[in-house]
């Protein structure tokens, strides 16, 4: 199977390991991904804030890119597959939208049909491999791990989309299924704050410090995401969250494609492990030995 | 509130705000069911961060109604809201209340309304900017250009051990990354902006009746 990849800007840089273990997960499961020539931004919600003929145009831009390469698109970042998804939506439901749209595009000789499906890996191998299909593939178990499984807002709100918004289970029966044990986490769907932290960091702070406390207090080894905004938000201020709140709030915070890449046979460089700004104890990384 | 004083009318500016607001609602799809709020507070309940904001989302709404919207756009809270989709997804009667809010951000920017010591606007600006001149978010110099415009140079050395740490792991890139498409990129966005400028005056009526207010100044 062969995919279309959008790794938006933010798997660039801050959350390269992210880029890397996709890259490499889909790799090692058979399945190509090709990136999307000359992608931009995606419009990120702040973007979406301000203009909104403008953000829908540069979103568009690069779903009609995609249209030409007739694959499916795979967006690893929450936000980019939000917002991907939300122009799709929002041009096949605003038929006024959609033709100031093409016209802005028809200035770069493009246009856009509509007819790209836009997927976040988790999906994409829960659907199309199935859970059993990676599983099949393991080389190593994740036995005596135990995880917390934090999906984030944006993946799975505000449309239904491959799992449930309050209570989403995909990640946790795939990580099940390679010997990992899924810890008590109710905050699975709560919001990190986002860019919050920037702009208004003791409302985030305050909400980070729930989600570590509570993995925390369950008995997590890590926490295991889906977003490059959740795990810099949850993984990067661990010392000023220690200090802040009186508590250690010292954790180790995964990509899911990361510690899937591990379960793979993967090596801690190839997933990107050695990167991360939080210690990451020998537990994890043994599983690499 | 002066303006609330004469049932039935609204003054000139909050008129001007009103057919703003309702011209934004009108480019999200469903977004007239804002008229269908039940004032059960469900959103509120659900957001995760109300006890920050001001304004409660269920006091957005009833502002609204009460021909408040001056108040609404002067608040923390639209700018709070970190797009969780919490309350749009428990709605019962399913309003898009994330959407409604990015439509008063979008409002108080084109009015250049802003609350006081609340930098999310320089930041939305700054993202902007980035985007238009390299195609991509430059994350390093939005967050620079962030700290050094909103706060102090101080919380810009409070950030310096983080980036360290982020430039030893190879995730800090030092230098912007132009797209090749650029030219185009920007040919799009102009076009877009042309497109943008000219908004028609929007049917208030179908929102305006059921909550009572017929009397919108033209």
């Amino acid at each position: 199977m062969e995919y279309t990849y959008y790794p938006g800007c933010s798997l660039t840089k801050t959350s390269k390991p992210y880029d890397l273990s996709t890259r490499a997960v889909f790799r090692a499961l058979g399945l190509g991904l090709h990136e999307l020539e000359d992608w931009n931004c995606c419009g990120a919600t702040v973007y979406m804030s301000v203009k909104e003929t403008v953000s829908f145009s540069i979103s568009a831009r690069n779903l009609a890119l995609a249209e030409k390469m007739k694959r499916d698109v795979v967006a690893p970042c929450s936000a980019c597959y939000l917002v991907l998804n939300k122009t799709n939506r929002f041009l096949r439901e605003l038929p006024d939208l959609n033709a100031k749209v093409n016209d802005a595009l028809s200035a770069a000789g493009l246009y856009y049909g509509g007819t790209v499906r836009v997927r976040h890996p988790l999906e994409v191998l829960i659907n199309d491999l199935g859970i059993e299909g990676v599983a099949a593939k393991a080389r190593r178990s994740l036995k005596g791990l135990k995880i917390a499984e934090y999906y984030g807002c944006q993946i799975v709100r505000p449309q239904r989309g491959f799992d449930d918004m309050e209570f989403p289970q995909t990640m946790d029966r795939l990580f099940e299924a390679l010997g990992a044990e899924n810890v008590y986490f109710p905050l699975k769907v709560r919001c990190c704050g986002g860019m919050l932290m920037t702009t208004a960091n003791d409302v985030a702070m305050k909400l980070c410090h729930d989600l570590i406390a509570c993995a925390q207090g369950n008995g997590a080894d890590c926490i295991v995401t889906t977003c490059p905004l959740c795990q810099m938000n949850l993984a990067a201020y661990q010392d000023q969250l220690s200090a802040k709140f009186g508590e250690d709030l010292h954790m180790p915070i995964l990509w899911f494609t990361e510690l899937l890449g591990l379960a793979l046979g993967l090596d801690v460089r190839t997933v990107g492990l050695n990167a991360h700004l939080e210690r990451i104890p020998e537990k994890i990384l043994s599983l690499a030995a | 509130m002066a303006h609330l004083e004469t049932p039935g009318t609204l003054p000139a500016r909050e008129s001007e705000l009103r057919r703003a607001f309702l011209s934004q609602v009108d480019i999200v799809p469903g977004g007239e069911r804002l008229r269908k709020c039940i004032q059960c507070g469900t959103c509120t309940g659900s957001c995760p961060v109300s006890y920050a904001m001001d304004l409660s989302p269920r006091e957005v709404i009833a502002r609204f109604r009460a021909g408040d919207i001056e108040t609404i756009l002067r608040s923390r809270t639209i700018w709070i809201c970190a797009s969780c989709y919490a309350c749009t997804v428990r709605c019962p009667v399913e309003i898009r209340i994330t959407d409604l809010l990015y439509a008063l951000k979008r409002v108080a920017m084109g009015k250049n309304i802003r609350p006081r010591q609340f930098p999310v606007y320089a930041l939305s600006e700054a993202f902007v900017r980035s985007v238009k001149w390299f195609g991509r978010n430059y994350e390093m110099g939005l967050l620079t250009e962030f700290f050094l415009r909103s706060l102090k140079w101080v919380n810009l050395l409070k950030m310096a051990p983080l980036g360290l740490k982020m430039l030893k792991a190879g995730r800090l890139g030092l230098f912007p990354e132009r797209i090749a498409g650029h030219a185009d990129l920007k040919k799009i966005i102009a076009r877009a902006e042309e497109i943008e400028q000219p908004r028609e005056p929007v049917p208030v009526r179908a929102v305006t009746d059921e909550v009572g207010y017929k009397a919108i100044q033209s």
